[in-house]
């Protein structure tokens, strides 16, 4: 891509997206700077001038611009592309997003990229509808850094009054999402005004030119002074180290620091930061690099967790509001599951409410739907299949984004407004003061697993009475035992006389209690590296609620969950297996061993590429 | 230097991403200055082991000193290296003359698609970048190929942050770019901060012209240059005018955008 020399090639680029309603002077702005910067090829003004005067049309620099594009692009003009041109020791990189149909795709593309943003009001015309969503939109996506263009100053007779009542408007605007823009700057991208030099039409005017707010948009933001949090991106064992992969999101870290992954609540020190053909070895990290780091503690984490250290941990639920853009080819409807990715975690989730679609000419209207269509943007509430660890973005950008995967697309983004309250979530709690404050012995559970040939997990068995619960929990833990494995088969109603002896009769009337007792029992035999083989036996028909208070007890440890009944019905959220009618207990049997195989509890999975790996 | 750790940073955390999403895949190596920064990325990525197979597609009518360099890195860094090669074709005959686009299409991207059916690979990782030529300026971090490799630039998918499209149809596969935003003088700012070996086909050893991009040896011209080290070729990329690529045949009238379409790298 040829540059005139007027300015040597630095090294430091800048990515910027400029944005807008249609035909607010995009290409005439673009065609000024590159003009006015030296930074067409030779000739080029000259020829397009000449062209101009050929057909008797005025020239104007969008022509140029557009010119310019066409040789760039060899023709095609219709996703994202990129420019380049070069101003004071830096490179500006303009993400330009061309083509009006799919305008909202790319544009949504360019800007999440972007690290500053430009965005062009016409002065004639004032704030207009795209205007709006432009400006929503980058707020959402996490562009802070940008200036709002107003053009065509000529055309309103360079009036302060105008401009002065168009930056009220917007500001009022943006205001209702705390965005601030870095400049409100009048121009006339056509003359040349206040584009690289200050125009002397609008002496009113004392700020910086287009050119000027470039020059002071900054490289980064200060991440690196907010709370560590480190998305594991990976794990591997290429040899005898065992080093855990990712980027920092915010924060730093150093050798010796306590990390704690949430949401498995897991804990351990940083034994060394690694690095390849890095003299000497680094002993820390900020935000923005790709690290690895080993533990002093065989703890098993895996992708999805979010290490910080325990003084600011992040947020872990199932559930949260969100505002969400949405690209999907087929509409976004309540009731429908998607994948969400939430930094490196994926998870299925479901949207459980569609609050409103926001309309971003007026972002008071309240307009009810059940579903979302494409390049609209709304307030859901999700609830995802699993814990995750997250944050609300306006405390963090990188743990309190997501995007929304329908099939196999992405199909649309958002930000966490709120965390939502779920009924684990005293529970939850619970586990979490548990577990930082347990004792641990000089046996880990990994030397238990090496030591037993498997893993630690829970069996848990669902359903109404006489559906042969018992009866396939007793032949699983035979089966287990006769292997040669570690299984125990822990009855409800052991529970009953003894630990639960305490309680009022009005207490064992209910789940809640006689639940979390037994929750903790099961945590317990967990760390001993038992396969516990469970009946909700005690809990009656309350064994949904029961074998969630278990789940989120002895979490992260895998729960294997058997669903069982006479005639079909709906089985509790996340059950692995169902079976329906008159069962033949063998088969069953051989089901759950292959699935305690799937999950990695009887075979170990920890090679170069370890697929599952957990741990309490 | 910051910036170019920026750079690195992203580079690596793409590579990560690229080896936990997808089980079959392969890293193409030219053996020229961009894929061998790639090469030396996921060295850095995944601390000093490349833990899938390099892929170089054998025109047959590469330099010789190439082919030299690439065998000798791949004993020296213990590479898994996979050289395909479309034999038919050159038992046909085919070569530049039948051609430009005729010949890279069936010794490249036709090679290149031979290699993907033999070796069943889902993802290719490879080092394109954005400033190189204008259909590259269009190109996403993860970039999707349908079963017949072609390339849809009109519908690509959305990338938000740093989310890609992981996920595919069965029968498509993917193509990954993680330099896609460095640039030219990037490229060398990071060979000689990482002391990374290149060949000296790019250095001007005496006679006043080096390669500046290497390809093919028919379909390569040296250009002028003083350039006799990595800090020469920096500043004289600080102050040319001539594009990287000026000295490849393909890269005239629109052969870029014909061959990229039908799956050329």
């Amino acid at each position: 891509m040829s540059t005139t020399a007027t300015s040597t090639k630095p090294s430091e680029n800048l990515n910027i997206v400029i944005v807008g309603h249609v035909d607010h002077g995009k290409s005439t702005l673009l065609g000024r700077l590159y003009a006015d910067t030296g930074s067409l090829p030779d000739g080029k003004l000259e020829k397009v001038q000449a062209i101009c005067r050929q057909q008797g049309k005025e020239f104007e620099y969008a022509f140029l611009f557009d010119a310019f594009l066409e040789e760039q692009e060899q023709g095609i003009t219709i996703d994202t592309a990129r420019t380049f041109f070069i101003w004071k020791g830096r490179q500006y990189i303009i993400i330009d997003a061309p083509g009006h149909k799919e305008f909202l795709k790319n544009m949504i593309s360019g800007a999440a990229r972007a690290e500053a943003a430009l965005l062009l009001i016409d002065a004639l015309e004032g704030v207009k509808e795209q205007s709006k969503k432009h400006g929503y939109l980058l707020s959402l996506l996490g562009v802070r850094q940008f200036a709002v263009v107003v053009n065509k100053m000529d055309l309103v007779g360079y009036r302060q009054d105008v401009f002065e009542g168009i930056e009220k408007e917007y500001r009022e605007f943006l205001g209702q999402f705390k965005a601030v823009p870095a400049q409100f700057i009048p121009v006339s991208a056509k003359l040349g005004d206040n584009i690289v030099s200050r125009s002397g039409k609008m002496a009113w005017y004392t700020g910086p030119t287009v050119l000027d707010t470039l020059s002071q948009f900054k490289k980064e933001a200060a991440r690196a002074e907010q709370p560590l949090r480190l998305a594991v991106q990976d794990v591997y064992k290429f040899d005898a180290r065992r080093i855990i992969a990712g980027r920092i999101m915010a924060g730093r870290l150093k050798v010796g620091d306590h990390l704690v992954f949430s949401p498995s609540n897991k804990r351990a020190n940083i034994k060394s930061v690694e690095a390849f053909n890095i003299d000497p070895p680094p002993t820390e990290g900020q935000a923005g690099q790709s690290v690895g780091v080993t533990l002093d503690e065989q703890i098993f984490v895996e992708r999805g967790e979010v290490a910080s250290h325990q003084e600011h941990l992040p947020l872990v639920s199932t559930a949260f509001r969100a505002n969400v853009f949405w690209l999907g080819k087929r509409p976004l409807e309540k009731g429908r599951k998607y994948l969400l990715r939430v930094a490196t975690k994926e998870v299925d989730c479901e949207v459980a409410d569609i609050h409103r679609i926001i309309d971003t000419m007026d972002l008071a209207q309240q307009q009810g739907s059940g579903v979302v269509q494409k390049n609209q943007v709304a307030e859901l509430t999700l609830r995802s299949k699993a814990p995750i660890a997250l944050d609300l973005s306006a405390s963090f950008e990188s743990t309190g984004r997501f995007v929304l995967v329908d099939e196999y697309d992405i199909a649309g983004g958002g930000i966490v407004t709120e965390q939502v309250h779920d009924d684990q979530e005293f529970l939850r709690e619970e586990a979490r003061r548990r577990d930082f404050a347990w004792v641990k012995g000089e046996v880990g559970i990994e030397d238990r697993a090496k030591q037993y040939g498997h893993r630690a997990a829970v069996v848990v068995f669902t359903g109404g009475r006489h559906t042969g619960k018992s009866f396939l929990a007793r032949k699983l833990e035979g089966r287990l035992v006769a292997d040669g494995r570690h299984a125990y088969l822990l009855d409800g109603e052991n529970l009953r006389r003894g630990l639960d002896a305490d309680l009022s009769e009005e207490e064992r009337g209910q789940t809640t209690e006689m639940a979390r007792r037994y929750g903790e029992v099961a945590r317990l035999l967990i760390d001993t590296g038992l396969i516990v083989v469970s009946t909700t036996n005690p809990f009656g028909l309350a064994y949904k609620e029961a074998v969630q208070a278990i789940r989120t007890l002895v979490h992260p440890a895998p729960v294997i969950a058997v669903h069982m009944s006479k005639t079909e019905e709906e089985p509790p959220p996340n059950t692995d297996i169902v079976l329906t009618g008159p069962t033949d207990f063998d088969a069953a049997t051989r089901r759950i061993m292959e699935e305690l195989k799937k999950r990695g509890v009887l075979a170990q999975a920890i090679g170069a590429k370890p697929t599952f790996q957990y741990s309490i | 230097m910051k910036h170019l750790r920026q750079l690195e940073d992203q580079s690596v955390f793409i590579l990560r991403e690229a080896y936990k999403h997808f089980d079959n895949l392969g890293m193409l190596w030219s053996m020229g200055k961009d894929s061998t920064v790639l090469l030396w990325l996921a060295r850095k990525a995944f601390f000093g082991h490349v833990p899938f197979p390099l892929l170089h597609v054998d025109t047959s009518y590469k330099i010789p000193a190439m082919i030299e360099y690439r065998d000798r890195l791949a004993r020296e860094w213990r590479l898994d290296l996979v050289v395909g090669q479309n034999k038919e074709a050159l038992a046909a005959g085919m070569n530049h003359t039948m051609g430009r686009v005729a010949c890279c299409t069936a010794l490249k991207t036709n090679g290149l698609k031979q290699l993907i059916e033999q070796k069943g690979y889902t993802g290719i990782i490879l080092g394109v970048r954005a400033d190189e030529e204008g259909t590259r300026a269009k190109e996403r971090y993860f970039s999707p190929r349908d079963k017949h490799g072609d390339w849809d630039f009109r519908d690509q998918p959305p990338e938000l942050w740093d989310q890609y499209k992981t996920t595919f149809p069965p029968g498509t596969h993917i193509r990954i770019h993680p330099l896609l935003d460095w640039t030219e003088i990037n490229i060398w700012e990071y060979i000689k901060l990482e002391n990374i070996p290149f060949i000296d086909l790019y250095l001007d050893k005496g006679d006043g012209t080096r390669y500046r991009s290497l390809g093919c040896a028919p379909c390569t011209t040296p250009i002028k240059s003083t350039a006799k080290s990595v800090d020469d070729i920096i500043e004289e990329l600080r102050h040319t005018t001539v594009a990287e690529r000026s000295g490849r045949a393909q890269d005239e009238g629109r052969g870029m955008e014909m061959l990229r379409k039908d799956g050329y790298m």
